[in-house]
């Protein structure tokens, strides 16, 4: 997993709350066994409308997603991350997500930043009337800063420190795991047999 | 020091705990399916790593397979790929698979406790966030994404930060004609669709003792639906019945020991949860949704709210948002709302006990003119079951279309899709735009109302019927 530490891109306001994660990506885009090309089925039914925030030249090049509270709940699907990735988003900032789906973004590289409602209306806000806008994310710091003199915004964010660290190092989970063997193999040792099997 | 049912179960699992870290937590059982398993088996090939161990390991075919002409090669090619993708995997990873025509073939969530695999005080994973079916047994059961699947088959382990607990008191009973699923799209109304966050949930008290096992699997699956991290009910006979005898129970002396542990891990008298909400099922009625989140729901007898009827700036503009993609008119009564497709069906409400439901209430009726009636069972032992009572027979005679089994219409990712603008009334759990097929329009409902409204073609509800037959 490549590591992160700071961002800056262009920020792209989308004015929605309960994105779930079937608007993020619908379920027929799901096919692929692959982990790339998923881009298409980003925001899928959106896509059409003219006026939708991704059709605007503007944010053509967005990479910081702002969105409203509970973005990614649903399904469990991380193909909404890789959508997401694929079409060139590093972080997504809202003030509440789901549950699998910030634990998706964190295995996968992409930052899901927890920042508090208000700050997500004044980057609305600033995004709208400033098209182009970067907004910058320090995982460092957990700071997001975006635009300049009485429109600034400027805030903390919060992400677990696990979470954090790995994506920090760039750390693969499985690895870190794997370096657990023997703690793996001793519980093995202890569990009941009369647990169920498959083969 | 007292303890509730989720903590008894996670710390029975704890591989490994430090400072700072999330706990490292066994997994006793991962269930896989073709959708969200490719990339999984394909970063462990990268990997050369092998499936840690693939006898508590099971995959089957669902989300994706059509239910008419199974037997023949699946006509989207790239459904088939995907499923052949599984298929290949399995085999080389030595990993048990239900594939399309295999007798234990179904929705992940129909298949593991079908066979006796979904036992209390387990820890069950699945690429697929209703796992929190499981729970209904006392297991502690959750949706994860691709990678912790990859996670999960290298080192039958996952890494999770221990969730707070919440407990959710039901008392009383339900009143006739109302059932689980009821209650859970109330509990869900009340608490929006965040309010489980973070938490894993005891459902608990009078009417969820009540209920059958799989009616405690329908309220379990649906826990997701308000943000928890998992739903749990602790075991009781009601528990052991059920699992007594099934392939994969345990037997003679096994049986005894288990039943022993098991009978263990109910909450302590004086364990502590860190919320509690108490609900009445007494006054609970048959309950549906207007809009296009599982917490936008209201009472059948009730009206389709409007942006007036909330206070919160955002809450107004989710409603409009959600009346305008539904095309519905606030203050229309719900039992006006036409419907064209009826869906029984899904891990929420596709089990045998639903479908004899469905068919005790269409018996000697027929499906409304300009509505049509699609039944899916969950599993191909359930389809068998249903056609062994004759439930096929009447599904038949009013009008419906009797399929096969396998996810279907709950995510319109085979064949059975809504067209845009057409109208649902399903016994699935996710109302979103688009989830039955773009530009589709769900209402969630229970096994009664779904039966009754198609037989009107409006949302209705049973007492309406026998109202209609004996005008
Ligand atoms: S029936 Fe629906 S909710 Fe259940 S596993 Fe299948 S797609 Fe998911």
């Amino acid at each position: 997993m490549q590591a992160f530490t700071q961002h800056t891109g262009v920020g792209v306001p989308l004015r929605r709350t309960n994105v779930d994660t079937d608007q993020i990506i619908p379920a027929v885009y799901l096919k692929r066994v692959t982990r790339d090309g998923f881009e298409d089925g980003l925001f899928a039914a959106w896509r059409g409308e003219e006026s939708f925030v991704l059709n605007r030249p503007e944010y053509a090049a967005g990479s910081v997603l702002v969105a409203g509270p509970d973005f990614g709940t649903g399904s469990s699907r991380e193909h909404a991350v890789w959508a997401l990735q694929n079409y060139g988003f590093r972080v997504v900032i809202s003030p509440r997500f789901g549950d699998i789906f910030r634990g998706n973004s964190g295995k996968a590289g992409l930052l899901a930043a927890q920042v508090e409602e208000k700050v997500v209306q004044r980057l609305w806000d600033l995004l709208e009337s400033r098209p182009g806008t970067v907004v910058t994310v320090d995982l460092k710091s957990r700071t997001v800063r975006a635009g300049e003199g009485v429109e600034a915004v400027e805030d903390s964010f919060d992400i677990d420190d696990y979470t954090r660290w790995r994506l920090l190092e760039g750390l693969d989970d499985i690895g870190i795991t794997l370096g657990h063997d023997a703690d793996i193999a001793s519980y093995e040792t202890g569990r009941p047999s009369w647990r169920p099997a498959t083969l | 020091m007292a303890k509730t049912l989720a903590e008894k179960v996670w710390d029975e699992h704890v591989v490994r705990s430090a400072p700072g870290e999330p706990d490292l937590l066994y997994i006793d059982l991962h269930l896989i399916h073709e959708v969200t398993s490719p990339q999984a088996f394909d970063g462990l090939r990268l990997a050369g790593r092998p499936v840690r161990r693939p006898d508590l390991t099971l995959a089957t075919e669902d989300h994706n397979v059509p239910t008419v002409d199974w037997d023949k090669p699946i006509a989207d090619p790239v459904s088939r790929t995907q499923v052949d993708t599984l298929r290949r995997n399995a085999a080389e990873f030595g990993v048990r698979l239900h594939p399309l025509g295999d007798v234990e073939q179904g929705i992940v969530h129909v298949v593991g406790p079908q066979l006796g695999l979904t036992q209390p005080g387990m820890t069950i994973v699945c690429g697929d966030s209703h796992t929190s079916t499981h729970g209904a047994f006392g297991a502690i059961a959750f949706g994860i994404g691709t990678s912790e699947v990859e996670h999960v088959l290298a080192t039958q382990t996952l890494s999770q930060a221990k969730p707070r607990t919440m407990a959710v008191t039901v008392n009383g009973s339900l009143p006739p004609g109302v059932t689980a699923k009821d209650l859970v799209l109330t509990l869900i109304a009340h608490t929006g669709t965040g309010g489980g966050q973070g938490y894993i949930v005891e459902y608990r008290g009078q009417a969820i003792e009540e209920l059958s096992m799989e009616a405690r699997m329908t309220v379990c699956n649906m826990s997701i639906e308000w943000g928890a991290k998992a739903g749990m009910i602790a075991p009781d006979q009601t528990t052991y019945d059920y699992i007594h005898g099934r392939p994969e129970a345990p037997k003679g002396a096994d049986w005894e020991a288990a039943v022993a542990h098991w009978s263990t891990l109910a909450s302590d008298d004086d364990a502590e949860f860190d919320a509690e909400i108490v609900l009445d099922a007494s006054e609970m009625t048959p309950f549906v949704t207007w809009g296009t989140n599982p917490g936008q729901g209201v009472p059948l007898g009730g009206v389709v709210p409007g942006p007036d009827d909330f206070e919160e700036p955002n809450d107004k503009i989710t409603t409009e948002k959600a009346l305008e993609y539904m095309g519905l008119a606030a203050g229309t009564p719900m039992r006006e709302v036409h419907v064209d497709t009826v869906f029984v069906g899904s891990c929420t409400n596709g089990r045998i006990e639903d479908l004899r439901l469905a068919a005790q209430i269409l018996e000697g009726h027929h499906v409304a003119d300009g509505t049509r009636l699609l039944v899916v069972p969950g599993s191909v032992r359930v389809r068998l079951q249903a056609e062994e009572e004759g439930l096929h027979e009447v599904f038949l005679a009013a009008g419906a279309e009797w399929r096969g089994a396998g996810c279907s219409m709950c995510l319109g990712m085979n064949p059975d899709q809504l067209a845009p603008q057409e109208r649902s009334a399903s016994t699935s759990n996710r109302n979103f735009e688009g989830r039955q097929g773009k530009g589709g329009r769900t209402h969630l409902v229970s096994v009664p109302v779904a039966a009754a409204t198609a037989v009107r073609g409006t949302l209705s509800s049973p007492a309406d019927l026998v109202l209609t037959t004996s005008s």
